[in-house]
């Protein structure tokens, strides 16, 4: 633990993304209690006013407070891309050890199925889900989780391959472990570090397609202050109040920017085999 | 190579029907009835349920979702008619027609715009490995993927059409509009292509016949641009085929952003109107364009990659 720590610290940019992904998540846990103002209040004599002492983000086109927005925000963000990769991740790691570890018919099945919803871009498949479920914030979740799940099943099913055929599998299973055994005990030990890579780098994904669902009017709804939504309104005020627009996008670049930097620090913390190039 | 030609045409068929199939049935699962949302009648309305059951039985949707579904697909191949907008109440092949071409600017424009620069920041960071020059690069890169595209597109459009007033902001009437969107995506694509040009190149400068040929005097330039380029491209090529899907549906952004009345915008309409023959329709040609895409790049690496032929 300490040595991947160290390692981890390594480089500098890592440590930055992680910084600032923990202020984001303690302004989404206990920012909200700090705000003084209310995200939802109206405020017609306020009206795209650019930061001042009063408002130090500016104020939308209802007079709400941006800053406060913004805050009330990274919960929203921060809370459904989590869950929602987490749930993505879990069925996709599924998924994979079973087409990994079972092989033949099961590994057919499953990679067929992989190997079509590939076929589709990704934001596409959640705005598939979207379609058929409808908008909101727990229907987005679900869209991102399960837009997420195939290439999680498919990136888990090959470290599963290439761990079946080693010795102390094999040896695992001449001395009589069952399957489950053999699976919870060594085949998902030994790949989660590349899970956990691939979960950190997918969060920064995730908050991407969810701000870009909401932009597009097919995510999170107003009067929910999700940022993509607010990056949306602003959008036609740009010329009058740019701020409104700057700060929750800086939001989300910093947001996804420093997910994957953490991501690409612990692949080198922790996967030191893996090859690394940069 | 002909015949690794004719073997990713064949997995074509399967995999385009299994899209159609996955979109087809997907879309049934849309609550609500088609012909109440097409005549705009809520469920409980006082609406007589002979006219519904004779509307339902006219568009066939009393046959099985198989035989829809085979009648749908029929409509498409033999008569080019992907069925009518309940919106709109037009065929949506005409709306198509006139969408597609913007969207298709956009995505290939990007792509095109994000290859070249990718292509070139990555050989420059690879270069100066590790130097200020990588690390700027890098930086940048990094910026560029993680900017989502409506941001960037809502900046550059403040910063030259808004402030300075070099280009339009609004629609698609020609080239000059064409900058602004094209730029947004392709800045995007840029990152990614970047940082696997850089890290596929560096993978195969530190091989044997690269030093080899240092060794045999060939400057370092030639090396650079000639042997180890052409063995990186495998990566590269992957990195542009799948950036091609996502500034593709990614398209439908900065269609909003710009107001291009694209196929993306048509797609997002029909959503948020629940206007199943449109979803249905734009998905198809968005999903279907995407695996040709793919195909290409299948097919491009039989040329690059000699090796790729005897799988």
């Amino acid at each position: 633990m300490k040595t991947i720590f160290r390692r981890f610290c390594k480089r500098k940019a890592s440590v930055l993304g992680l910084i600032v992904l923990i202020l984001f998540v303690l302004v989404a846990l206990v920012g909200p209690s700090l705000c003084r103002q209310d995200p939802m209040a109206i405020n017609a004599g306020q009206i795209h006013k650019p930061p001042s002492a009063q408002h130090w983000f500016g104020t939308d086109y209802l007079g709400r407070d941006t800053l406060t927005r913004l805050v009330y925000g990274a919960r929203i963000s921060l809370a459904l891309s989590v869950s929602a990769v987490l749930s993505g991740s879990l069925i996709g790691v599924l998924l994979g050890v079973c087409a990994g570890y079972f092989g033949k018919r099961v590994d057919a099945i499953i990679s067929r199925v992989i190997d079509i919803l590939l076929a589709f871009p990704n934001l596409l498949l959640a705005m598939l889900v979207v379609a058929i479920l409808g908008q909101g914030l727990f229907n987005t979740a679900m869209a991102i989780a399960i837009s997420s799940v195939p290439s999680v099943a498919r990136m888990v099913r090959g470290v599963v391959i290439s761990l079946r055929s080693s010795q102390y599998i094999s040896a695992s299973r001449v001395m009589g472990e069952s399957n489950t055994r053999i699976i919870f005990t060594h085949i998902i030990p030994n790949s989660v570090s590349q899970i956990i890579v691939n979960t950190t780098l997918n969060l920064g994904t995730a908050i991407l397609s969810a701000s870009s669902l909401s932009f597009l009017g097919l995510g999170v709804q107003p009067p929910n202050p999700e940022w993509g939504q607010m990056l949306s309104l602003a959008r036609t005020a740009l010329r009058l109040n740019p701020s409104e627009a700057l700060f929750p996008g800086i939001a989300i670049t910093l947001v996804v920017m420093s997910f994957s930097l953490v991501g690409d620090g612990l692949r080198d913390a922790l996967d030191p085999k893996l090859k690394n190039v940069s | 190579m002909l015949r690794y030609t004719i073997k990713r045409l064949l997995q074509l068929i399967p995999t385009l029907l299994a899209v159609s199939m996955i979109i087809f049935f997907s879309i049934r699962l849309i609550p609500g009835d088609p012909i109440s949302l097409m005549y705009g009648l809520s469920e409980a309305g006082g609406v007589d349920p002979a006219f519904i059951e004779q509307m339902r039985e006219q568009y066939g949707l009393n046959d099985p979702l198989i035989t829809q579904y085979f009648r749908y697909m029929g409509n498409i191949i033999f008569h080019g008619d992907l069925g009518t907008s309940i919106v709109t109440k037009k065929p949506i092949m005409d709306e198509l027609m006139n969408r597609y071409q913007y969207t298709i600017v956009l995505a290939l424009g990007g792509t095109l715009f994000g290859s070249i620069i990718g292509i070139a920041v990555g050989i420059i960071s690879a270069v100066f490995h590790n130097k200020a020059a990588d690390n700027f690069l890098m930086a940048f890169s990094m910026i560029a993927v993680s900017m989502p595209s409506f941001f960037l597109g809502m900046i550059l459009m403040l910063v030259f059409s808004l402030n300075l007033g070099l280009l339009p902001s609004v629609g698609m009437k020609g080239v000059k509009y064409a900058i602004l969107p094209v730029a947004t995506l392709g800045l995007y694509a840029v990152g990614l292509i970047a940082r696997t040009t850089r890290s596929s190149m560096l993978d195969v400068v530190n091989q044997d016949y690269i030093r080899t040929a240092r060794s045999r005097g060939v400057s370092k330039t030639k090396i650079y641009l000639s042997h180890a380029f052409r063995n990186a491209l495998i990566p590269i090529l992957t990195a542009i085929g799948l950036r091609f899907g996502i500034l593709l549906v990614g398209s439908s952004i900065v269609e909003t952003v710009f107001t291009i009345p694209g196929l993306g915008r048509f797609m997002i309409d029909g959503i948020s109107h629940r206007d199943y023959p449109v979803i249905q329709s734009t998905m198809l040609v968005f999903a279907t364009t995407f695996v040709l895409v793919n195909t290409l790049v299948d097919l491009l690496y039989g040329f690059v990659d000699p090796r790729v032929k005897y799988d």
